[in-house]
């Protein structure tokens, strides 16, 4: 495996958003999931649970409800009253339109997909009609006292139920009158609060309507006599989320408390048909409000204030014991938020609305294996570079060289020159940025720092020329015919003449950056690309899936390597495919070819494809160091080096032959900077 | 006369009522709980045990009532018996021979014929759940061989199966695993817990299981105190649970109550938790029961529970979380430590009970009488916590003072120890605390006597210490301007050579206070305090010590720990005999010269009977008990018996009691088990039998303890009241339908005229009866010979106006009865 010394940076202060919304495609097996700094996230959840999209946040635009609609059609409403569509394959806002009602609180599509309904904070109900390439304001419904905070529609699509503050109201869609209203008891725990908000509501095809509230009951109501029927006290704080199943046998809901709690449709007994609603299994697995819980067929997930996002699979739903009834909890985002320069030693942050670059510490102490080196000289904080406007950052590069840096927001690109006097630095920024590099998906630069390479979302590749203080705009690869599928992983070989480029779900192309013609396509794989690099001198291009798959495809023989056929023949080790995380960076050896360096969120790797593959009964990881050069023979046996020492890992490159940088994110520095969670009595305490 | 039979060592009493769930009678009047080889009756509203049912050779280990009558029980035993009672009566119907051991026993509904029991047959550890087919026969006793396993591989106790939703399945659960077995499908669905070592899993074992009246719904205790509901049971995929957990430690027993509309559980916190509509947030607590919860059972009717404690207790409570009555048997359960004593006064035993408390126990009654609160002290329950204990007590001046000692020892260094002194208080009739004596030894008491001497003006408590000293403890007066009283202070401290003072005695005149310091024996001047003499055997270290008494008062013995009981004649000083006897347990009686010991040789334990006086035993029985045997005592009889055989003559003035490790009671008896337990309140049962009507609460209960107040008040008068069922004019009104009887007014002067008293004391009960007899004979007469007959009476009774109108009435009550003659069928028509 070779020896490294390794930076271990622990640095980077990044805070996930939390959780507001998520809503789960149930044709395309997709999770959209929106946080609270505006930020909409799409989880493929056939591909490994992949976060194949994102749609960058804006400081104005919190959402507070999110909706699939009309198929594939991704709808969200926020406190700014607008509606906003969004376009999946170009991975831009398609439209924002105001429903003039104030704040929307709640929003939902109609069962038959054609109607979308918002719930604002006037106390209107607003019904839209969707038409295939927008939305149409249709009519109110009745106006009711207070904010609508929920809105759910009867199967049929001939009522709705909408929760409000201390009552619910029953709709009939076609007057738009309220049919029924339930007043829902404020009492809690003997005291009565001032307000008893209804944060959710399900209406069920029988007629049922489930509500929860912030009293931390979840009621049954029947909606033809407007009475409630059965009241479930489940928490001491509020109860604020609720998802049903499609069958309507199960659904679940969250509390603030941070546990979720799921509800079956139980027969009472074997030989009658009678069937109730019985409160089964807790799960505790946030430590703050689940502010959101979708139930696809298989699995209960949630998010919240914890900016966890949580899949945990109905263990009588899945058919076979493989890794998909494991316990899903999604962190960190699966797209490279850290750059480096290997040159200058120098690392680039990127935060929603802000860059830092700091410089890597140093130290003139040796040691042996596993001792931690005194620094001799601390991490330099350089720069904070703010961004101008309320849109989040989307991506962001740091040339090689340490001269450049990049990034983008969803509306314009920045460049800038930074300039090194000794201790100073110099920042200025390039002007008079081409109007075709108005917004960004991936920036690249060039191994030499000449060259810069920007994905744009309309799907066009661009090369700039960057020499001295200025730049010069080289070509632009466009997209084929008529797809407007955006690129968001780039890939240039340390030569500088091949540039690869992958889409959300389309191939990999490889084009000839000298020749700036396309050079070919790697042949399409079902699961979407989650890391890629260009080995250096063999030019090899080594795609990782989320699949967990690797392979190797050379770019000049325009086929898959000998190795890489190889390791598909042999299969790889059940634990390797078992993995939870995608892997987000493969960087390589420059002075030992057969060596593959990729990394996910829990491991670091080192693939010598010299070796043998291990097979399924080999220890693929072993905990322990080696003790001695047996042990160390022993465990070379294989091609697969694991350490799994750091952890959360969220970036790690080589610097030069000997040195690493490893950025991790303790999981408790995060909890640590989120809001408290609500006390609860711990027993023994 | 009693004689010639031999003497047997029988359970007396005591014994754990806790073993088995307690089972309600249908009404809920009565609660049966096995009591040893028996089964108790006890009323639910007096806590009085009304039968005894015994017929059992072995430990009862189940009971049920018959779900086809409600008005049977059956019983099942380690016997190979399961028998059928008349619970009423307290009569045996019928006994089915299973011919194993029976370990518990569940009756169905739905299965008519037949019953549950557990057996096991090849390995100890497991047991089976078989259904036992009950022959249909006259005989009283039927073999019933006729058994099919129903569940393999269970667990022992009754608790850990459950019949569900009217028999339809039956649930068990066994380490971690629940198993499901479907009467009509014949299968069995198994659902098993993660029983992995890790920290969060280690704890999963199932400890109990109930069963939803109504629902399919399975509750099962957890080690944890977790409480898990399962449902959907039927798919072994599709089951689902939930989770309820409040006890922080073991889960010891379930019970869905009658509508299943809540769940209640107990377990060591002493709570008794109900949980309404099985959900987490709606509970209800019945706290500080005292004791761990063993078991919990609901009644039929639905509106009683009861809890069954570790203490030997069980507790009936209201629906509505209201404890009602307690039923308090001897408490077991924890060691003595204060051995056997009887209060002098009430002659009930004494020894530890509750945990900081003594209790007072009857054994004629084989009840507790009362607890005395020693430490007054909230008990925390607590695995693994040092408590106080009671270690010491003693009685003296006849009952008028009793002395404890507690102690606490965390480390080798930290004693925490307390003496109390209590006095009878006439007035309470109870104890009350007079002295309290922090650190009264620098180490362990190891003994505590006080001089019993009937001549003795000073009451003299001493206790002997490992720390070397024995001290003298005297009553002073320690009144002040406020208040007079009483109060103990030391008056002597002696030591012997720094020995350890091992135990110390009074010579029954109390001239002579013996205190033995390991293997010496010191006789000390209860006078000046002197030390008199020494004896030394140098044979270990005295273990008991004790004066002989009346004749033999010239007497000390001495029993050491390896085996030597040895025999001092105070007046020559010299060893009258010794003998070589492993002694554990050696006790005088207070009525005569004897004194048993009980010594353990390698397995069981003999008892030995003898005078001081000669060295020869009078009575030896070996192998009294398997076990050890921990303490003894004689209890003086309170009518001596009279037996003439030389062997059985020690057991004439007193009767021996022992303990054994294990705490079971037992004593010495010559008579047969059916003989010795007869029930004592056969009485209760007449007036059981009497409906519980407002006319009875006003008529019979009210009316007979007026009678007997008037008797007490004026016993000289010889007034006699009629009882109630024997004057006609009442009974018929009461026997009369409503809806015929006249009008209130109408009735109402017959009524009070029957209750009068004529002052003929014979008349009211005899004459009235004999009138009756001549009108039945003449109801066909013609109305003037009635008038005539009642002339008759007239002149009998001329001097008593009340008569003449008691015998009104007996016209009116030709009258009541016409009315009762009539066809009333057609009001059926209408």
């Amino acid at each position: 495996m070779g020896e490294f010394k390794v930076h271990r940076v622990r640095f980077f202060n990044y805070v996930p958003s939390a959780i507001r919304c998520v809503a789960y495609n149930n044709q395309s097996n997709r999770l959209a999931v929106s946080r609270t700094d505006g930020t909409v996230e799409i989880y493929n959840l056939s591909a490994n649970y992949f976060q194949e999209k994102f749609f960058p946040g804006h400081e104005s635009r919190a959402t507070e409800a999110l909706c699939w609609a009309e198929g594939q059609r991704l709808f969200s409403a926020g406190l700014n009253g607008e509606i906003i569509e969004y376009d999946l394959q170009a991975l831009n806002i398609k439209y924002a339109m105001d429903a003039f009602g104030g704040p929307i609180w709640s929003m939902a599509a109609s069962p038959s997909d054609s109607q979308l309904l918002v719930g604002c904070e006037d106390g209107s109900v607003k019904l839209f009609q969707i038409t295939p390439d927008k939305i149409q304001f249709e009519r109110n419904f009745d106006r009711q006292k207070s904010r609508i905070l929920s809105l759910s529609w009867h199967p049929s699509g001939t009522h709705i139920a909408a929760g409000s503050i201390d009552y619910i109201s029953v709709f009939d869609v076609k007057s738009g009158s309220a049919v029924h209203k339930m007043i829902v008891d404020r009492q809690y725990m003997g005291v009565s609060k001032r307000k008893c908000i209804v944060w959710g509501v399900a209406f069920l095809s029988d007629g049922t309507v489930i509500s929860v509230d912030s009293a931390g009951k979840v009621q049954f109501w029947d909606s033809a006599t407007g009475t409630l029927v059965k009241s479930h006290l489940i928490a001491n704080a509020d109860v604020q989320s609720i998802a049903v199943a499609n069958q309507e046998d199960s659904f679940v809901v969250g509390t603030a408390e941070g546990t979720v709690f799921h509800f079956q449709l139980v027969p009472v007994t074997s030989n009658s048909s009678e069937k109730q609603w019985v409160r089964t299994k807790p799960f505790q697995h946030h430590t703050h409000d689940v502010r959101t819980v979708a139930h696809s067929p298989t699995s209960l997930i949630s998010g919240g204030t914890d900016t966890h996002l949580v899949i945990r699979p109905l263990m009588e739903k899945v058919e076979v014991k493989n890794y998909d009834a494991a316990l899903r909890k999604i962190t960190f985002p699966h797209r490279r938020l850290i750059s480096c320069s290997r040159k200058r030693h120098l690392l680039l942050f990127q935060f929603a609305h802000h860059l830092e670059l700091w410089r890597l510490g140093s130290t003139v102490a040796t040691g042996k294996n596993g001792d931690t080196l005194p620094l001799s000289k601390n991490a330099d904080h350089l720069l904070y570079l703010k961004t101008k406007g309320p849109e989040n950052i989307i991506c962001s590069c740091i040339s090689p060289c340490g001269s450049w840096i990049a990034y983008s927001t969803a509306s314009r690109f920045f460049l800038y020159r930074l300039n090194y006097e000794h201790d100073n630095i110099n920042l200025k920024r390039v002007s008079k940025m081409p109007a075709f590099l108005r917004s960004a998906l991936q920036i690249l630069f060039s191994e030499d720092s000449t060259k810069l390479f920007v994905a744009s979302n309309q799907g066009a590749l661009h090369i700039v020329q960057l020499s001295g203080g200025s730049f010069k705009h080289l070509h632009a690869f466009q997209p084929q015919s008529g797809t407007v599928e955006a690129m968001c992983l780039l890939a240039v070989s340390p030569d500088g003449n091949w540039l690869a480029a992958s889409g959300t779900s389309a191939g990999v192309h490889v084009y000839n950056v000298k020749q700036l013609k396309l050079h070919c396509t790697v042949p399409a794989y079902n699961f979407p690309v989650t890391a890629m690099a260009i080995a250096p001198n063999t030019n090899n291009l080594v795609i990782a899936h989320s699949d967990q798959q690797v392979f190797e495809y050379s770019i000049p023989d325009k086929h898959y390597t000998d190795w890489s056929r190889t390791v598909q023949k042999h299969g790889f080790h059940h634990l390797w495919l078992q993995r939870d995380t995608p892997i987000t960076h493969i960087s390589f050896h420059p002075k030992r070819p057969m060596h593959i360096l990729l990394h996910d969120a829990y491991m670091f790797c080192i693939i010598d494809k010299s070796l043998p593959l291990p097979n399924d009964k080999t220890l693929l990881y072993n905990p322990f160091p080696p003790t001695n050069e047996s042990d160390v023979q022993r465990r070379t046996a294989h091609a697969f080096k694991i350490s799994k020492i750091y952890k959360p890992l969220l970036f790690m490159d080589l610097l030069d032959e000997r040195t690493l940088v490893a950025v991790e994110r303790p999981l408790d520095d995060i909890i640590a900077q989120l809001p408290p969670p609500i006390k609860k009595k711990k027993f023994g305490t | 006369m009693v004689e010639e039979e031999n003497i047997r060592v029988v359970r007396c009493g005591g014994s754990e009522l806790n073993f088995r769930r307690a089972v309600f009678s249908a009404d809920s009047k009565y609660i049966f709980c096995v009591s040893g080889d028996f089964v108790k009756v006890y009323s639910t509203a007096t806590e009085e045990c009304v039968h005894i049912l015994h017929g059992h050779r072995n430990l009862v280990t189940g009971i049920q009532l018959n779900p086809n009558n409600h008005l049977q029980l059956y019983s099942c035993s380690l016997d190979g018996t399961i028998k059928l009672w008349d619970y009423i009566d307290g009569i045996l119907i019928k006994t089915f021979i299973v011919g194993c051991k029976l370990h518990a026993l569940f009756t169905v509904a739905q299965a008519e014929d037949s019953v549950f029991v557990t057996v096991n047959k090849e390995k100890p550890d497991i047991f089976q759940l078989v259904s036992v087919k009950l022959p249909k026969s006259s005989s009283q006793e039927v073999e019933a061989k006729e058994l099919s396993i129903v569940l393999d591989y269970i667990n022992q106790s009754p608790k850990c199966i459950a019949f569900g939703n009217e028999g339809v399945y039956v649930a068990a659960v066994r380490d971690f695993y629940l198993s499901v077995y479907f009467f009509k499908k014949k299968t069995t669905s198994r659902f098993t817990l993660s029983s992995s070592r890790n920290k969060k899993h280690a704890k999963n074992n199932f400890t109990c299981v109930a069963c939803h009246p109504k629902e399919d719904c399975i509750a099962s205790g957890h080690m944890d105190g977790k409480i898990r509901l399962w449902r959907n049971f039927y798919d072994e995929k599709k089951y689902t649970y939930t989770c309820l957990h409040w006890h922080h430690d073991m889960v010891m027993d379930l019970a869905f109550s009658v509508t299943g509309s809540s769940l209640l559980s107990g377990g060591r916190e002493s709570v008794l938790v109900e949980w309404r509509d099985a959900t987490e947030k709606n509970k209800e607590f019945l706290p500080r029961l005292g004791a761990t919860i063993e078991h919990i059972s609901v009644s039929p009717a639905g509106d009683l529970f009861c809890t069954s404690h570790s203490d030997n207790k069980i507790m009936i409570i209201h629906r509505n979380l209201e404890a009602s009555a307690v039923i308090q048997g001897l408490v077991k359960d924890r060691s003595i430590f204060t051995g056997l004593m009887i209060d002098p006064r009430t002659k009930a035993l004494v020894l530890n009970g509750k945990p900081g408390h003594l209790q007072f126990y009857s054994l004629q009654s084989d009840k507790q009488l009362y607890n005395l609160d020693i430490m007054q002290q909230e008990y925390i329950n607590d695995y693994g916590l040092i408590q106080i204990e009671l270690t010491k007590a003693a009685f003296g001046c006849f009952g008028n003072w009793l002395a404890t000692v507690e102690q606490r020892q965390e480390k080798e260094t930290e004693l925490e120890l307390q003496m109390k002194l209590w006095m009878y208080s006439k007035k309470t009739q109870g104890f009350i605390l007079n002295t309290k004596i922090h650190m009264p030894h620098e180490d362990c008491i190891t003994a505590l006597c006080f001089c019993n001497a009937e001549k003795s003006e000073q009451p003299t408590l001493v206790t002997a210490s490992k720390d070397g000293y024995f001290k003298v403890w005297i009553l002073t007066d320690d009144s002040d301007i406020y208040k007079k009283a009483v109060g103990w202070t030391c008056d002597f401290v002696g030591s012997y050579h720094k020995y350890q003072a091992t135990n110390c005695c009074f010579s029954e005149d109390g001239s002579l206070l013996a205190v033995s310091f390991e293997e010496i024996v010191t006789l000390w001047d209860s006078e000046t305090w002197e030390l008199k003499c020494t004896f030394c055997q140098r044979a270990g270290k005295i273990r008991h010590l004790c004066f002989g008494r009346l004749t033999c008062s010239k007497y000390l013995l001495g029993a050491t720990e390896n085996g030597i009981l040895s025999c001092w004649n105070l007046l020559s000083c010299a060893l009258e005999w010794s003998a070589k006897l492993n002694v554990r347990v050696m006790e005088p009686d207070p009525n005569s010269e004897n004194i048993a010991a009980i010594s353990q040789p390698s397995v069981g334990s003999d008892l030995f009977v003898f005078k001081p006086s000669e060295p020869r035993p009078l009575y030896i029985q070996k192998g009294i008990s398997r076990e050890e045997v921990q303490w003894g005592v004689f209890v003086p009889r309170d009518v001596p018996e009279s037996f003439t055989s030389e062997a059985y003559q020690w057991l004439n003035r007193s009767q021996f009691y022992f303990l054994t490790k294990s705490q079971s009671l037992l004593t010495f008896s010559t008579k047969s088990p059916e003989e010795k337990l007869t029930p004592t309140s056969k009485q209760l049962l007449a007036e059981e039998s009497l409906p519980t009507t407002p006319f009875y609460f006003i008529l019979g209960k009210h009316r007979q303890q007026q009678d007997e107040k008037l008797n007490e008040t004026s016993e000289n008068e010889l007034v006699q009241l009629p009882l109630t069922e024997n004057i006609p004019a009442i009974s018929e009104l009461l026997h009369t339908p409503a809806h015929v009887l006249p009008s209130a007014v109408f009735l109402c002067s017959m009524f009070v005229n029957s209750l009068l008293l004529s002052k003929e004391t014979k008349s009211a009960e005899e004459i009235p009866k004999d009138v009756d007899m001549e009108e039945e004979k003449e109801s066909e007469n013609s109305d003037e010979e009635n008038d005539f007959t009642e002339k008759i009476q007239d002149t009998n009774n001329t001097d008593l106006g009340e008569d003449v109108i008691h015998q009104l009435s007996k016209s009116e009550e030709k009258e009541l009865r016409k009315f009762r003659k009539i066809d009333y069928s057609w009001i059926a028509a209408l």
